[in-house]
């Protein structure tokens, strides 16, 4: 087996690993702690890609920022042990069929399609980005690829996701502070 | 270092730009504007959005010839994107009317509410011009988020919170779906601009890998556009959302995802169209058939007009569905897409009527709004009572109103395009939602029920009320202008 491969199937064991845990897992902080390891799975999946800048964002925000969110929620929320109660179960059974089902499908297509374009160049590459020409400028390395195309390309749907983060903040403050008294 | 884009590309946005600089002005207002006076943040939300609407034109004629593509092909400004930026600022702008008292006798803040609502106009406008999958993705999120929040709105009614959990978790969901459908669509084709995509789909074999993309989208969208089997939420969040909250959703949202729908769809996967139709078509029959036959057991009037929502939104998936319907040369999609432009202004005008006069409605709890309030209106109040009824036949497809001349429309696109059996599954979906509809008649003038529920007197919503009310007859009698406008309106 080729290395590159062999790292591939490693980093895949990871995610999937780490996801499937964050489901099973009954105590919220463990949970939090296999999502942890999923998001670095993913990481080392985007290196592999040569999206090393992604992979960087990947660890700094995903398994930096989200993660100290989550473990500051379940600790201020201070959630019980979980009692052995089950709540959801009669949907468990077809969840999973269905679950199984899709990942029949779009994993079966997903590998034919694969299989059918080995040795082309894919259509979308990640890797090309390192190399991008801009104007007169040879662009070199992932990081100032991305500002640029981030930056210029992407500009307005940047725009409109820092009004998006707004919104999320003013919901956040709506939804969590205490309400005035009622006058009439 | 020159500029990526020419300045003037702002002008392409100038609406959507002064818009949302109102609605953070109207937030930073209500920071310091006294409780009883928030009735003025309404009103200065009322005037933002005439503004905005007052930029349409202006930012039309300054962007030249139309469609005008602008920020590397993220957007467009056409007719179509207009005539559906018209629409959302209608809708924001009848929901502030419907929420004046609702909102400002609430024990909740009013200023926060409205600039959420503007700002996901702001959302709904950029969704109609949007060109580019990233862009029209971002600004869906932008409007959902602030519906998110809306929906929950009133934090200390439990229905209300259940409404926003309900109405997240499965949003989220179904974005995520979406998300994944536009990945595929990326790894097969390289490109996620609508023309690049369209353009790929020409060049490229049939490949499966794309049209598990191209379902996963459509899945998406029709939960956006709450069509079976994605329609679960709708119901739930409409009966716990504050009342004019509700009427917002069954509107506003759904114009924007079904402008979105006809962009990803004709212009992105238009050579593709023999692979999506049967899932349309499928959805479309199943959506006509569950909103329809749900509503007939429902007694909260809120889940009522839910379920005729989910109906009509299979009705309207006819139309896309008439996407090859005969029209002007080099207009393929003309006939199916105009009727769907007239259908949803005349949705508009009848569902938010029938919302108003819930709004209205003094009931005895939170969200406890039942087909028996309606007991007796026409001996108190004759005017709302006949109003209602007319609401009430244009949903059901009755002439002389809107409603009849949208669905007429809908349904000979359908027919010309060669889908007789969903037309035929419409008329007899239709026939049965007189029945319900005919319910809220019944208890209106054949029940007594003289003095149980208080009515509110209310100009603001009586006004608008009056409005959708006129045009709803208008539009009955005389469809020709906005079947003009509609027309004049998509072509180039």
């Amino acid at each position: 087996m080729e290395p590159g491969l062999f790292f591939f199937w490693l980093f895949s064991a990871v995610v999937v690993v780490g996801a499937v845990g964050v489901v099973v897992m009954r105590q919220p902080i463990h949970s939090a702690l296999f999502l942890l390891l999923s998001f670095l799975g993913v990481a080392c999946l985007y290196v592999q890609a040569r999206a090393e800048l992604v992979a960087a964002v990947q660890v700094l925000v995903y398994a930096g920022g989200v993660m100290v969110l989550f473990l500051y929620t379940i600790m201020l929320v201070n959630v019980k042990r979980q009692r052995t109660e089950r709540y959801l179960h009669r949907q468990a059974v077809p969840a999973l069929g269905f679950g199984f089902l899709f990942l029949l499908v779009v994993g079966g297509v997903v590998v034919n399609e694969a299989r059918a374009l080995a040795g082309k160049a894919p259509a979308a590459d990640p890797a090309a980005l390192a190399t991008t020409v801009i104007g007169s400028e040879t662009v070199l390395g992932n990081t100032q690829a991305v500002g640029w195309v981030l930056y210029r390309d992407y500009l307005l749907p940047f725009e409109i996701a820092s009004l998006f983060l707004l919104v999320a903040m003013i919901g956040a403050v709506v939804l969590g502070k205490r309400t005035m008294e009622r006058f009439d | 270092m020159a500029l990526p884009f020419p300045l003037s590309d702002l002008l392409v946005i100038l609406p959507e730009l002064i818009l949302s600089e109102l609605a953070l002005g109207i937030l930073l207002w209500a920071a310091v504007v006294k409780r009883e006076r928030e009735r003025a943040l309404a009103w200065a939300s009322l005037a933002s959005l005439a503004i905005a609407a007052a930029l349409l034109p202006v930012a039309a004629s300054f962007a030249g010839e139309l469609p005008r593509s602008a920020f590397g092909g993220m957007i467009a400004l056409d007719g179509f994107s207009l005539f559906f930026k018209a629409l959302t600022l209608l809708a924001a702008a009848v929901t502030i009317l419907f929420s004046l008292r609702f909102v400002g006798t609430s024990p909740y803040p009013g200023g926060e509410y409205y600039a959420l609502l503007l700002l996901t106009t702001v959302g709904m406008m950029f969704m109609a011009s949007g060109t580019h999958l990233v862009s029209i993705y971002v600004a869906l999120e932008l409007m959902a988020l602030s519906q998110y929040v809306l929906a929950g709105y009133f934090k200390q009614e439990t229905k209300s919170v259940e409404a926003a959990a309900k109405y997240f978790v499965l949003g989220a969901f179904s974005s995520g779906v979406l998300l994944y459908g536009l990945s595929l669509v990326y790894g097969a084709t390289g490109t996620l601009s609508l023309g690049g995509v369209s353009a790929a789909l020409e060049a490229a074999p049939r490949s499966t890998l794309l049209m598990v993309g191209v379902v996963l989208v459509a899945c998406g969208m029709l939960f956006k556009v709450a069509s079976a089997p994605f329609h679960v939420w709708a119901p739930d969040v409409y009966e716990g959302a504050p009342t004019p909250v509700s009427a917002f959703f069954a509107v506003g949202p759904k114009l924007a995802a079904y402008a979105i729908f006809a962009r990803i769809f004709f212009d992105g996967f238009g050579p593709r169209s023999d692979d999506w139709a049967p899932v349309l078509a499928a959805s479309a029959a199943l959506t006509m058939v569950v909103g329809n036959v749900g509503a007939l057991m429902q007694t909260n009037v809120k889940r009522l007009l839910g379920y005729s929502s989910i109906g009509h939104a299979g009705y309207a998936l006819l139309g896309l569905l008439a996407y090859r319907a005969g029209g002007a040369a080099g207009q393929p999609e003309a006939f199916g897409l105009w009727a769907i432009l007239f259908y949803l202004t005349a949705y508009l005008l009848m569902t938010f009527g029938a919302f108003g006069l819930v709004v209205l409605l003094e009931a005895k709890g939170y969200a406890t709004e039942s087909v028996d309030d309606f007991n007796g209106l026409w001996k108190r109040n004759p005017l709302a009572a006949g109003a209602m009824v007319v609401f009430l036949l244009s949903l059901a497809g009755i002439p002389p109103t809107a409603g009849f001349v949208g669905k007429y429309l809908l349904f000979s696109a359908a027919l010309k395009a060669g889908w007789p059996a969903l037309v035929v599954l419409g008329v007899l979906m239709s026939a049965v939602s007189l029945f319900y509809y005919f319910r809220i008649v019944r208890a209106m003038y054949l029940v007594d029920g003289e003095g149980e529920v208080r009515w509110r007197e209310e100009p603001a919503v009586a006004v608008a009320v009056g409005l959708c009310f006129a045009g709803t007859l208008a539009f009955g009698v005389l469809p020709q202008p906005l079947i003009a406008l509609a027309k004049s309106c998509l072509l180039p």
